[in-house]
């Protein structure tokens, strides 16, 4: 077990290399630092600037040295804690990225405290009688819901509990301090999303085990039905949708840019999505380790839920 | 004196599956009465409802099943009557059952202990320690060593045979009246089957349980049962004490079924297997009257195509019934049907020669830096020869190498050393890439999995001519479509199936696909892993006979790879028989079959289940399990489960290879005298031969 933690993080760092090496040469080229200097000094001041004030601006910014340079001193700064400074909010990257991690962070909490149970719940029930009206109930919703994309459900939710019904407020940029209340639409907006294909995936695996020989042989046994599927359908039913919520946890930091831009909720996939169009490549070097981390993280996660699950994958 | 009750009665039970097709009678009128402590088999072949029949008296029968007709009786209560509660209380308690896959049948994510224990926590609220302490005693009760190891075991971790003993114990905990057995060794290996058998027995006289016993190999049943039931396509045909069907049966098909496995006095020559001829009607399609009418000899249209027919006494008041409207009308003795005899054939010069073949895996376990390598010898210094026309039959259980030995010799795998000689070539390092096409047609090969093997989006027609084509036999389309059907009318199939799909086939259909595929090229050798072992007994006689006209007229040698040995003393001229990959005995099938054995080969012999009353079997039952071809025992390989093992002689050094008569080898450690001491395993005692069979 901790030799495979162990290949899995060096993995990891080999993968953060390979990838911010190949971020700083993309974000090396003229037209990025152009961009910047656009974004900095306006665009009329730019075309204005001579070309020897121009370079003495990328001398003072740091820009003209070879980007293997810049490469080093980064994975240097890194090294010792220093994430760099971000061109576009002049902040240190570390102070920024933490706020708006844990903004994702809360999110993403709400959103699987909600989903999870639900599509457990929703799909082993669906599942343990394939062809009953509840399985074609929750399997008809399922696929609605999830059919759906995420704006279009965000439009839908904010014009019926926003605009129509008054609930909550529309936006989430929370320029006031935190308030719960503006959280509710970018959460529910992305468990409706997300519950379908979890439910679904767990549906199926259950009908899969109802069908199995062990859980005749369970009945046969003369066992009350809540035993038959409490202890022995379920454990095996989760094992395959256990390895698809944690992969969740990955589309949630990365995946949810349209959620988090839609509400104006400040979180990562928001920042993500600034940096990217900015060209602010310090911030995006420092959300790819990030995700990088977690994809990595919730391999391993998924890892050793598995064989905790799968009494037959622990052993060989 | 009061009649006892039965502990199960089936009165007239129809089931029907429910499809969008319609309502299919998976089991029609089917009548069984079986009292305390009794025995009753019910054998059949694949479709014929024996398995519904079990699960209608467990009253599971999925979503699209139901009992359309007639009643099943507990210990005289209607079971149809029963609510969901009543039912749950007699399932696992008073009603057990046994499965046919072990592994599938145990759940894959509890230990052993939970999955015994829930049955006396949930029918007698014992408590839980109680309940562990009864599982840890049962569990020693179907002597499996070290139970306190297998109840701290998850299912995957113990052996198939270890599996199905657990099972038997979880069925048993409870003390049921009934165990229904539904094939509970199809998937073990023979002397582990022959351990089950035993244990069964042993149970059925401790426990006074009754017993269902459901089989299609009729050699268990007579082993096992004392009553028996013979189905067919979802009716019962003959039913009776099993010593009166097996001696006079009055129904055709179960004469077709004896004819076609081949028992002790069968011969390829003098005395061949008579195949039932056609096949299983479709549930949906069975014919009116008498379902095995059209595949009957003694048919009379007008009498046994009008209704359906009722099960009658074959003497008045006799507890022999049979399905037949002319059992009276046959004449037993001269219906008998008449084999066609042929000439022996004499085998010509050698044709394959192996020699110390030795094959060895390297299995890398551990991850990224640490890797730690295992041996695997999958087949440890073969040698043996092979001459035209000649059948040599490679027998042995699981793990012994046998596919091992094919794969090398068909050039998928190399060899470690030795060699094997194909005329003036080696094959034994000659991958199938680099092999030329005149050498690939000369060797060919016919798989165990006729389902598998064939590309069910081509045509049959297209698979077989690509074959000629590839092989250079025809190069002209017209000459390629000629041989084609050549090869469809060797194997008895209409020319029509050119163009079917492998799917609109049944079984035995798709192996003489899969032979006539590999005779396409006229090879020298054909290879048969297990031709025969996934198909019905009464399609196993057509095909192994279809096989042998064939090697009789091409002079092919045949390789007969298997484990069922009735069927190697039947077809096969020389047999070698294979231990965790070596060779313990080889010797023409006479010298195999009769003393001086070696142990395994003894073993072996005794463990196939013969369904012939006139055959007595020396009873040798071998302990434990076959062990991990990973980590063989040092010394003799069978030295672990040998009866006669001689402690630090056998488990010490290799046994020695002795000529006991030209071309019969022993590899044994026991002196000269005491092999040649041992007696016959198998006698047919002449005093039960009935005038009939004389």
């Amino acid at each position: 077990m901790l030799k495979l933690i162990g290949s899995r993080l060096l993995q990891m760092l080999l993968i953060m290399a390979v990838v911010s090496l190949v971020i700083f040469a993309i974000f090396d080229s003229d037209k990025f630092k152009k961009q910047i200097a656009v974004a900095e000094l306006g665009g009329f001041a730019v075309s204005a600037l001579s070309d020897q004030d121009y370079q003495a601006w990328l001398d003072r910014k740091g820009l003209n040295v070879p980007f293997y340079d810049r490469y080093f001193k980064w994975v240097a700064g890194v090294a010792r804690g220093d994430l760099g400074r971000s061109y576009e909010k002049s902040e240190p990257v570390s102070q920024l990225l933490a706020k708006r991690l844990i903004n994702t962070g809360m999110l993403a909490f709400w959103v699987f405290a909600l989903m999870v149970p639900l599509s457990l719940t929703l799909g082993i029930i669906a599942g343990m009688k394939e062809g009953s009206v509840r399985d074609r109930a929750v399997s008809f919703i399922a696929v609605l819901t999830t059919s759906l994309p995420e704006i279009a459900t965000a439009i839908v939710l904010t014009v019926i509990l926003a605009l129509g019904l008054r609930w909550v407020p529309a936006n989430s940029a929370m320029v006031n301090g935190w308030d719960w209340r503006q959280l509710i639409l970018p959460v529910l907006t992305l468990v409706l999303y997300d519950f379908g294909y979890v439910a679904r995936m767990t549906r199926a695996s259950m009908a899969e085990v109802m069908t199995s020989q062990y859980i005749r042989t369970a009945v046969l046994k003369g066992l009350p039905y809540r035993r038959v599927i409490l202890r022995h359908a379920l454990r095996n039913a989760l094992i395959a949708p256990f390895t698809i919520i944690v992969l969740q946890l990955n589309w949630i930091l990365s995946g949810v840019v349209v959620v988090e831009v839609f509400f104006q909720y400040a979180g990562f996939g928001q920042l993500l999505l600034d940096a990217a169009l900015f060209g602010d490549v310090y911030v995006i070097q420092a959300a790819t380790l990030v995700a990088v981390f977690i994809a990595v993280l919730s391999q391993i996660i998924s890892d050793i839920g598995y064989t905790l699950l799968n009494p037959r994958i622990r052993f060989s | 004196m009061a009649e006892p009750v039965p502990v199960l009665e089936c009165r007239n039970l129809s089931v029907s599956y429910f499809t969008r097709a319609g309502a299919i009678p998976a089991v029609v009128d089917f009548n069984l009465k079986l009292m305390p402590g009794e025995a009753h088999g019910i054998v059949g072949e694949s479709g014929c409802g024996k398995s519904t029949v079990a699960l209608a008296i467990m009253n599971y029968m999925g979503k699209n099943g139901a009992i359309t007709g007639g009643e099943i009786l507990f210990e005289g209560r209607d079971m149809r009557t029963m609510t969901q509660e009543e039912l749950r209380r007699l399932r696992g308690s008073q009603i057990a059952m046994v499965y046919q896959e072990p592994m599938a049948s145990l759940n894959p994510s509890m230990r052993i202990a939970e999955q015994l224990a829930e049955v006396p926590l949930y029918h007698e609220g014992v408590t839980r320690s109680e309940a562990l302490a009864r599982a840890e005693r049962m569990l020693a009760q179907v002597r499996l060593p070290d139970p306190q190891r297998i109840m701290n075991s998850y299912p995957h971790q113990i052996s198939g045979g270890q599996q199905q003993r657990v099972v038997i114990a979880m069925a048993l905990l409870s003390k049921p009246k009934l165990l229904l057995l539904d094939e509970p060794t199809t998937a073990l290996d023979v002397t582990v089957e022959a351990g089950i058998v035993e244990l069964i027995k042993e149970i059925s006289a401790t426990f006074g349980t009754s017993l269902i016993y459901i089989s299609h190999n009729l050699g268990l049943i007579l082993e096992t049962c004392n009553r028996l039931t013979v189905m067919y396509s979802g009716e019962a045909v003959e039913a009776g004490d099993i010593r009166t069907v097996f001696n006079t049966m009055r129904h055709p098909y179960t004469r077709g079924l004896f004819n076609s496995i081949p028992l002790p006095g069968a011969d390829k020559n003098a005395r061949p297997l008579v195949a039932i001829r056609g096949q299983l009607p479709l549930p949906h399609a069975r014919p009116e009257g008498c379902y095995f009418g059209p595949r009957c000899d003694h048919f009379l249209a007008g009498t046994c195509d009008r209704r359906p027919l009722p099960m009658v006494p074959v003497e008045p008041g006799s507890s022999h019934n049979v399905r037949c409207a002319r059992f009276r009308d046959i004449d037993w003795e001269r219906a008998k049907p008449k084999p066609i005899e042929r000439a022996p054939v004499t085998a010509g010069g050698i044709v394959l020669n192996v020699e110390d073949l030795t094959k060895h895996y390297t299995v890398e376990s551990g991850a990224l830096l640490i890797k730690a390598k295992k041996t695997v010898k999958a087949n440890e210094k073969i040698t043996f020869r092979a001459r035209e026309a000649e059948t040599v039959a490679i027998v042995g259980e699981s793990g012994c190498g046998k596919s091992t030995f094919a794969k090398v010799l068909m050039g998928l795998e190399n060899a470690t050393g030795g060699k094997i000689g194909l005329g003036e070539l080696d094959l034994a390092n000659l991958p199938v890439q680099r092999r030329d096409e005149s050498t690939i047609s000369r060797l060919q090969m016919i798989f165990q999995n006729p389902f598998d093997t064939l590309n069910p989006s081509h045509t049959v027609g297209a698979q077989i001519a690509r074959v000629i084509k590839k092989f250079g036999v025809e190069r002209d389309p017209r000459k390629i479509e000629e041989r084609l059907y050549q090869l469809l009318d060797i194997v008895k199939l209409p020319r029509e199936f050119a163009k079917r799909r492998p799917r609109q086939l049944s079984g035995g259909q798709k192996q003489r696909v899969g032979i006539a595929r590999a005779f396409a090229g006229d090879p020298k050798i054909v290879i048969a892993d297990e031709p025969v072992s996934a198909l019905d007994v009464s399609v196993q006689a057509a095909v192994t006979g279809l096989l042998m006209d064939i090697q009789r007229e091409n002079r092919t040698t045949l390789l007969f790879i298997s484990h069922d040995l009735s069927v190697v003393r039947y077809l096969a001229d020389r047999v070698v028989v294979m231990y965790l990959g070596q060779i313990m005995e080889k010797g023409t099938t006479e010298q195999i079959f009769s003393p001086p054995y070696h142990p395994y080969t003894e073993a072996l012999l005794s463990a196939v289940p013969i369904a012939d009353t006139n055959v007595k079997k020396r009873k040798i039952v071998l302990q434990g399990e076959l062990p991990s071809p990973s980590n063989p025992p040092k010394g003799c390989p069978f030295s672990t489960r040998c009866p006669y093992v001689m402690k630090g002689i056998c488990d010490t050094a290799p046994p020695p290879q002795r000529e006991f008569a030209p071309r019969h080898v022993i590899a044994c450690h026991l002196d000269e005298a005491t092999l040649l001491a041992m007696k016959p395993v198998i006698t047919i005692e002449p005093a039960t031969i009935e005038p009939q069979t004389a």
